[in-house]
């Protein structure tokens, strides 16, 4: 379908572009510029803030104690994404391959949580995390379980259980992590395997390859584009999270997003903060640019 | 090997053998377990949540009765009401610059529309306390003009998410009936109003439900962009948490959970599962 130059209509077309320059102008390009700008300032006094072109800031990002912080961000986002990917593919399997009475309702219990607030989630497992909570009384009793069993075949029992502690360390983060995002993986997986030719994958069950050979070397490289589109959106809001690991995390889960909302609330270090977002940005973009690096692969070989 | 199978299971037919419902199954109790734990705690008669001391509401009465809960909520509602109208026009008119024009710039102007998905929310959220820091944005308005600036905010991150369904669903116009409502003789309004908008109307009720649902939740961003005197239901909702948790923030949550259900059985309603999935 060929696009309308602009020029042949120009009054529909300032009718439907200044509303939207107008907007994406003043209210997201001039405010990201500010933090760029003030990303090279330094403070002066308590409110004041002098722009000097200095990149003390930046240099102060790349000590080691943010540089550790990066790192771990990047890894417990990385982690995140991957099990969230062996999580979510055999749901997205499941839904794709679901009769078409079952199918929407599968995916709108996918998409509910999803359409939840965020906080009141964290609030939820935070709830059943607590060293009083469930997660930890059904511990509790598979514990005494097998004490009980080990008892009974003539073993000495287990010593008595201890609540352990599932909130406000590591694994909270990356397990509240994985609770919000789930929803973010399997939508897309779902979108990329519905559009599968499913004559491909009944071939290759036909010529004698079983089901977990047929989806390895089948259904995951046809499905590949999905699979990457899921990871990025997976990967790039955890990332930046910042409610999961501030609540559920303790003084040694910070990431990158807990130590830029420091230096704005309490450390009152706005320069520092505007670097360290900007570091954050120029991240999901080396990551989007990685991943359109990957798509052109195919078309040149 | 199939659960409740009355014919042999085909090979494709993945979501019929054992191993698959048990996966689905355990996801699905996964992502539900918490909420619904949630939602039974906030008729525990009990301060603490942990053991069930048998059913009340009068945690309902207590966390209607808190006045500053009460305000919070409204405050959040009217946020989201505004920024899901302004939103759709902002979201509707920028997916018809970019579908029906050609002009200078666009690649870039397209990228520069969907940046704010992408931008980290915490970055997002300081951009705009810088902002309206710089520019002295009054902060003692009365209501509803105190919320402009959470409202400004929240537009800014709903309304691309609009232009992204919008414009997935203006690929599928024909274009032969814009032309032949123009030929009858229809202006270039008439033809927006009478033949685009009904075609794009299934889009505009998903980036409706998208926008309000993202308003809502959003936190990071109004934590950053909210002045001292103007609090939202999730800040509200944050501070309670990190004071203390009680089964008042259950019953507020339940509140919160019931509405957002209700939104989606009336989107529902309007466009039937099938199509809301596709919109995703």
């Amino acid at each position: 379908m060929a696009e309308q130059d602009w020029k042949t209509n120009k009054g529909v077309f300032a009718a439907v572009s200044l509303p939207t320059l107008f907007w994406i102008i003043l209210f997201f390009l001039v405010p990201m510029a500010i933090v760029w700008l003030y990303s090279f300032g330094e403070n002066k006094g308590l409110t004041e803030i002098d722009i000097s072109g200095t990149l003390d800031n930046y240099k102060r990002a790349t000590e080691w104690l943010y540089l550790t912080i990066f790192g771990k961000s990047f890894a417990v986002a990385a982690l995140v994404t991957l099990i969230c990917l062996i999580v979510g593919f055999p749901v997205a399997m499941a839904i794709t391959f679901a009769s078409e009475k079952w199918r929407p309702w599968l995916l709108l219990g996918i998409m509910l949580p999803f359409w939840t607030n965020l906080l009141i989630r964290t609030y939820a497992l935070m709830m059943l995390l607590g060293t009083q909570g469930f997660a930890n009384k059904g511990l509790g009793a598979l514990w005494e379980g097998t004490s009980w069993i080990k008892t009974l075949v003539g073993l000495q029992p287990l010593p008595t259980w201890e609540p352990v502690q599932l909130l406000f360390n590591n694994f909270a983060v990356v397990f509240g992590l994985v609770y919000v995002h789930l929803p973010f993986m399997v939508l897309p997986l779902y979108a990329a395997l519905d559009r599968l030719d499913r004559s491909l994958i009944e071939a290759s069950l036909d010529l004698g390859a079983g089901h977990f050979r047929t989806i390895m070397r089948i259904v995951v490289p046809l499905a590949a584009p999905g699979i990457v589109a899921g990871v990025m959106i997976t990967l790039i809001p955890a990332l930046g999270a910042y409610l999961t690991p501030d609540l559920m995390g303790g003084t040694d889960s910070q990431m990158i997003a807990n130590v830029i909302e420091r230096q704005f609330k309490k450390a009152n270090d706005w320069p520092f903060g505007a670097a360290l977002s900007f570091l954050l940005i120029y991240a999901m973009f080396a990551l989007i640019a990685i991943q359109s690096m990957r798509k052109k692969v195919p078309e040149v070989g | 090997m199939a659960l409740f199978a009355r014919t042999p299971v085909a090979p494709l037919e993945y979501s019929r053998t054992l191993w698959m419902r048990l996966w689905v199954g355990a996801v699905m109790i996964f992502l539900y377990a918490p909420l619904v734990v949630l939602v039974i705690f906030s008729f525990n008669d009990s301060k603490r949540n942990v053991v069930w001391r048998g059913f009340t509401t009068k945690y309902y009465e207590k966390a209607m009765g808190n006045d500053q809960l009460v305000e919070a909520l409204l405050n959040s509602l009217t946020i989201a009401a505004l920024a899901t109208i302004v939103s759709l026009v902002l979201g509707a008119v920028a997916a018809v610059m970019l579908w029906r024009f050609r002009f200078p710039l666009k690649s870039a102007i397209d990228g520069t529309i969907s940046l704010p998905i992408i931008v980290p929310e915490i970055c997002l959220g300081v951009a705009f306390l810088m902002f309206f820091a710089a520019v002295n944005w009054p902060t003692d308005l009365i209501w509803p003009f105190n919320l402009g600036a959470i409202t400004i905010a929240h537009i800014t991150f709903c309304f691309p998410f609009v232009t992204m369904v919008v414009r997935s669903r203006l690929a599928t116009f024909n274009r032969e009936q814009e032309e032949a409502a123009k030929d009858l003789g229809a202006s270039e309004w008439q033809v927006f109003r009478d033949v685009l908008i009904p075609h794009i109307k299934p889009a505009l009720v998903a980036g409706a439900l998208l926008s309000f649902t993202l308003s809502l939740d959003d936190f990071v961003i109004t934590y950053f962009t909210s002045g001292p005197d103007t609090i939202t239901f999730p800040v509200k909702v944050y501070s309670m948490v990190r004071f203390s948790v009680t089964p008042e923030v259950n019953a507020a949550s339940t509140l919160l959970i019931v509405l957002t259900v209700a939104l989606t059985f009336v989107a529902l309603k309007l466009q039937g599962v099938k199509a809301i999935a596709e919109t995703h």
